[in-house]
């Protein structure tokens, strides 16, 4: 039952959304633990209801990349375990489809 | 005092809207679509999906994801909800809301699990039980668009009353000899009944899934379960990973 | 955020007026909803151990086998999940936090538990001594879970249920107060159920 609680990145595309002015499941992220790069899409996600905010992990070694809490008036977001992020700015539709067919 | 001026509180383009039930279509015993007017709604692309919030009287708020069933190119927006027994957004979703009601939305959201004209084929489509409703918004899209891209459903249900847009899959597949839909029932088959009747495995992905050689453009969308298994089986059989996506929606959604 | 929006006929999950067994905002549920922030882990037994460190005269082990043999108590008490459901009388059974910390001379005046893949959670020492906190690796007479924690959680009931983490392998004892995983980002420091404090500022 407890594994079935695993969702895929697209699933926190709302709650980055509220945080960043981008569509975040095409960015990509390096994580600090395991160096491996991904869109923010393959990570894997769990949320509420199933837990109290939105935690992205690794795929390749569940280090916990990005975590989001919306509460009280506030939007709270921890990134430590990811070593950068490569956002795409949306300026050219070309390059997103670009990295979608990789 | 000096107050400190406050950021707009939903930056970027996600805004909840109120969108209106325009029409409630029974597809299945347990799973409705709602066919809904959204004012301003801009579009969107194939595989995205909707967040919907409900609130109560008394302030109390739930909200889930629902995926996009409608084409880019239908004149309005689709979601098809399946209803969880025990379950809070989808039980109303289903039963309580009718012609009319407004319903709280924001979307569309996501970029990755997406299919669009551009991308091309084959298309390697595998659902289970609702998992169905972005790769039928794929499969609709490829259809209006004209898109000439082989395409392939390997479709899950528990049993032919529950395959969800069952007669439109079937009128797809026959205007179209590049798409082929190839349904397996889980729980319970008519009689004779000669397809498949057992879970996705790796033997039913061999037998279905063009070679890894074709370099399909892979969707799994349905319960976490299904799409681990899928993901994994097409991984052991050649298939490149980075070419596999997926969609998990849960422990339920099956 | 469309203002004043309701949705038609929605209530929610049942809520129950007037309970008294129900802190504020609460329903009662008869289930009991697995949460869960990652994978659950799979240490084998043999590779188990439970931990004191920190600020104490000695750090401690047991190993799982030593861990079965200290004294077990029978616990019965309600749950509240700050998700808003609560679980009336669950049935647990393991070592109170008491029974560990028997011998230990420790200066700390916190406590943070860590766990199997990484989750943490802080409280004051006073919250897990005088026979309110447990180290349980039973429910409801069968071995816990992995899903719910197993082999074992801490329980510390009169607490948010976040505070009673799953997967638990020891605790760190402090003189300083550290947030843990939900506490560092947004959600109460303490977390107790009757007075709703479920955020930061509550
Ligand atoms: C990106 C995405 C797209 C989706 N698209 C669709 C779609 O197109 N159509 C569709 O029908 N669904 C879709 N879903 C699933 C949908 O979001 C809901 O999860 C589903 O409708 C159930 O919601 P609910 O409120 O009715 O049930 P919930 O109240 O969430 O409960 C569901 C079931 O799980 C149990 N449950 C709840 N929480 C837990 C827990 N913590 N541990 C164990 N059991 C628990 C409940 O008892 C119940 O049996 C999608 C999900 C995602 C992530
Ligand atoms: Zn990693």
């Amino acid at each position: 039952m407890d594994e079935q609680l695993k969702l895929d990145g697209n699933a926190a595309a709302g709650s980055l959304g509220e945080v960043f002015p981008f569509e975040m499941t095409m960015a990509e992220v390096v994580c600090d633990h395991c160096a491996s790069e991904n869109f923010v899409g393959a990570l894997m996600v769990y949320q509420p209801p199933m837990t109290l905010g939105t935690v992205v992990r690794c795929p390749g070694c569940d280090n916990v990349l990005m975590r989001v809490v919306h509460n009280s008036g506030h939007y709270w977001l921890e990134m430590r375990g990811a070593r950068h992020l490569r956002i795409p700015d949306g300026s050219s539709v070309a390059a997103g489809e670009a990295a979608a067919e990789e | 005092m000096a107050t400190q001026p406050r950021p707009a509180a939903q930056p970027g383009r996600l805004l909840w809207r109120v969108g209106e039930v325009f029409e409630v279509v029974e597809e299945t015993p347990t799973t409705k679509s709602l066919v809904l007017s959204v004012p301003g709604w801009e579009g969107h692309k194939a595989g995205q999906h909707v967040d919907v919030r409900l609130t109560a009287e008394d302030g109390y708020q739930v909200q889930r994801s629902y995926s996009i069933a409608s084409a880019p190119e239908d004149e309005r927006l689709a979601i098809t909800v399946d209803r969880i027994e025990d379950g809070e957004v989808s039980p109303y979703l289903t039963e309580d809301l009718m012609a009319g009601d407004g319903l709280e939305l924001r979307g569309p959201i996501g970029g990755y699990f997406v299919w669009e004209r551009g991308l091309g084929g084959p298309l390697l489509l595998v659902a289970g039980g609702s998992g169905v409703v972005p790769l039928m918004a794929m499969l609709r899209h490829r259809a209006a668009s004209g898109s000439g891209a082989p395409a392939k459903l390997l479709f899950s249900s528990r049993s032919q009353e529950e395959v969800i847009y069952r007669d439109e899959l079937e009128r797809l597949a026959e205007a179209d000899e590049k798409l082929e839909v190839v349904h397996t029932l889980t729980r319970s088959q008519p009689e004779g009944w000669e397809g498949y009747a057992r879970r996705i495995d790796e033997e039913m992905l061999r037998e279905v899934a063009p070679s890894p050689s074709e370099e399909p453009l892979t969707f799994i969308c349905g319960p976490t379960p299904l799409v681990e298994a899928t993901a994994a089986a097409l991984v052991e059989l050649g298939h490149d990973p980075a070419g596999v996506k997926t969609e998990r929606f849960g422990p339920t959604g099956g | 955020m469309v203002e004043g929006f309701i949705s038609r006929g929605f209530r929610g999950r049942r809520r129950q007026p007037n309970n008294a067994q129900l802190p504020p905002g609460q329903y009662e549920t008869k289930g009991f909803p697995v949460l869960s922030a990652g994978p659950t882990p799979h240490v084998p037994l043999s590779e188990w151990d439970f931990t004191l460190v920190g600020e104490i005269d000695e750090a401690k082990r047991w190993s799982w086998e030593e861990f079965q043999a200290l004294p077990s108590e029978e616990i019965t008490k309600d749950i509240h999940c700050v998700t808003k459901w609560s679980k009336f009388g669950t049935r647990w059974g393991g070592v109170s936090v008491d029974t560990l910390l028997g011998n230990v001379e420790t200066s700390a005046a916190y406590v943070t538990a860590f766990c199997d893949g990484g989750y943490t959670t802080n409280l004051p020492l006073e919250d897990v001594t005088g026979g309110k906190a447990w180290v349980a690796y039973a429910y409801d007479g069968e071995p816990l879970e992995p899903a719910h924690g197993g082999p074992a959680r801490l329980l510390v009931p009169h607490l948010y249920f976040w505070k009673s983490a799953k997967w638990v392998r020891g605790l760190s004892l402090l003189s300083h107060d550290e947030p843990g995983f939900w506490e560092s980002l947004g959600y109460h420091n303490y977390g107790d159920p009757w007075r709703e404090q479920r955020y930061q500022g509550d």
